[in-house]
């Protein structure tokens, strides 16, 4: 491919505690300006994907013990998490993991120090207030006290001060009303629109995921079955089946037919 | 009317001791806040600091303009061998191992002022004075009120880059949640190794301060304890605890000690511990979330 590759991981494992394989050589890659999801269903991998890449699974006690990631053509395995940061690479990890004790402003500055070291102007926080105007009517505020989904926006807000080319979005959807789920969405798309960011984007929701990405990658207990532009996977059939909710239309199945019978014979064998 | 004076007079003695246990304790917050690490150690950081004053002092003959910064910058240095050699391999360990390797420093940092410079109690090379002062007619002791206002302008300090300060923020973001401080950018070993240093340094500096006052003493140590209650009632993380804790246990000892007899003053300071913890078992200011230890 001759494209811009801004992150490609080259058949990775990952093994927690040194006894638990979670990824066992998963391959995938972000072109430069787009949005790429990855789907799967709990305990797939898809969280410990995103961990491999900012270089956090250290603190769970989990390694990449195979394969190589590299974000901008370089390797990342020698980066510390926070050199990664400084490099333009930001994960919002799941569970938006805002600071509580901290007001809305503060951890807006707490982002900051993504751009030590950059020579970059320093991002005002206006930027986020005009994508999330919520934000800046509660920015004295401690952020412990925002709703959910205002914290999720918090958490994308300090992405956007942090001026990355590459942010991994980890479930934005995590514990949202449908309403927000839609608005958080449409601010994502916005902000790669128009700020050319890329990102990788980890989701349940399919149906949201595929609405907004360019490119959509399907795990299956740590290894990538499916991949395919947004538009193909949305018409693939066991996509939508999985994924989307869509009945076969064959009338009733036994649920275990569906699940592991057509699974397994379609992608794994 | 004298009874009223010498009971401001007590009162006055009781802050002065107070501000140098919130100095102490300082310490033990500001390493807590980042790393969540109880460093027993602080009082033996104390008690180094009083002695590396003597040495630079009496035994280099250096003025105490330069004396008490190197006495300082000592107890930071040694603050951030300590991060770097002991606690920072393990982090992440269970947290009563940290807690004993910190008991285990400061045994040893004890035991090598011994080897150095020996066991007998010593005085620091007078550096403050002696006339005392005097407020309206209250007598104080002038070395009293200079570790007073010392210890008040350094905790107002540090309040103050908590609030408005950048690191400030990085140091409360890496205390709130360290994985989402590394994805903010923030240099989380670095915050480390800096709370280990200001701490370090600023028990050191308040040995020289409490030195100045009763001597040094390989025993000196002690005063880390009374400084631990404080944080304990004040809460493990709040400097704002550390300040109204330790003037709030400097007054209750020194009226203790003063009106009830000089056994009563640990009666009265622990017992306060007992009743604060039944309260507020997070302490007075501290976060509501309980470490286990």
């Amino acid at each position: 491919m001759a494209a811009d590759i801004l992150l490609d991981i080259n058949n990775i494992e990952v093994v927690y505690n040194k006894t638990v394989q979670v990824l066992r050589g998963l391959s995938l890659s972000v072109e430069r300006g787009k949005i790429v999801t990855l789907l799967g269903s709990n305990g797939a991998g898809k969280s410990t994907t995103l961990k491999a890449v900012s270089n956090l699974l250290t603190l769970e006690n989990g390694a990449v013990t195979a394969g190589a990631i590299r974000f901008d053509g370089d390797d990342i395995s020698r980066l510390t998490p926070h050199g990664l940061v400084r490099r333009g690479l930001f994960h919002v990890m799941e569970g938006r993991r805002i600071f509580e004790d901290l007001t809305v402003e503060e951890n807006l500055t707490a982002a900051t120090f993504a751009l030590s070291g950059r020579g970059l102007k320093p991002t005002s926080f206006d930027l986020v207030y005009q994508y999330f105007p919520r934000l800046f009517e509660r920015r004295q505020g401690r952020a412990g006290y925002l709703s959910g989904g205002e914290q999720q926006m918090l958490a994308i807000g300090r992405a956007l001060i942090a001026q990355p080319s590459l942010i991994l979005l980890d479930e934005p959807s995590l514990g949202l009303s449908p309403v927000l789920v839609e608005e958080i969405f449409t601010i994502i798309a916005s902000i790669n629109r128009d700020l050319g960011v890329s990102m990788l984007l980890v989701e349940q929701n399919a149906a949201v995921a595929f609405a907004v990405s360019h490119y959509g990658y399907i795990m299956e207990t740590g290894k990538i079955v499916l991949d395919g532009p947004s538009e193909r996977l949305v018409k693939d059939d066991d996509v939508r089946e999985f994924y989307l909710g869509a009945s076969g239309g064959e009338g009733t199945k036994s649920y275990r037919d569906i699940k592991h019978y057509k699974r397994r014979k379609r992608w794994l064998s | 009317m004298s009874d009223l004076l010498f009971f401001t007079e007590v009162t006055l003695a009781g802050l002065g001791s107070g501000a140098l246990l919130a100095l102490t304790a300082l310490a033990f917050v500001l390493i807590y806040k980042a790393t969540r690490v109880i460093n027993l150690a602080v009082g033996e950081m104390l008690m180094l600091g009083g002695y590396l004053f003597f040495a630079f002092a009496a035994g280099l003959g250096l003025p105490a303009f330069a004396a008490i910064p190197l006495a300082v910058a000592g107890g930071g240095l040694v603050g951030a061998i300590v991060e770097r050699g002991l606690i920072r391999p393990m982090l992440g360990e269970n947290p009563i191992s940290v807690f004993m390797v910190t008991i285990g420093l400061g045994s040893v940092l004890v035991g090598l002022v011994e080897l150095v410079w020996g066991t007998d109690p010593r005085a620091l090379p007078a550096f403050m004075g002696t006339t005392p002062v005097f407020i309206g007619e209250a007598y104080v002791s002038r070395k009293i009120a200079i570790a007073f206002v010392v210890a008040a302008v350094v905790i107002a300090v540090f309040l103050t880059l908590f609030r408005f300060w950048r690191g400030g923020v990085a140091l409360r973001a890496t205390a709130t949640d360290q994985a989402a401080a590394y994805s903010c950018g923030i240099n989380v070993p670095g915050v480390f190794s800096l709370a280990w240093i200001v701490g370090c340094g600023t028990a050191a500096g308040a040995g020289v301060l409490l030195g100045s006052i009763g001597g040094i003493s390989p025993a000196m140590g002690v005063f880390g304890l009374s400084a631990l209650v404080v944080v304990i009632v004040g809460g493990l993380d709040s400097v704002a605890g550390a300040l109204v804790g330790g003037l709030v246990i400097g007054l209750i000892e020194a009226w203790a000690g003063t009106y009830l007899g000089g056994e009563y003053k640990l009666v009265t300071t622990f017992g306060l511990l007992l009743v604060a913890l039944m309260i507020r078992p997070y302490g007075l200011f501290g976060t509501t979330e309980i470490e286990r230890l």
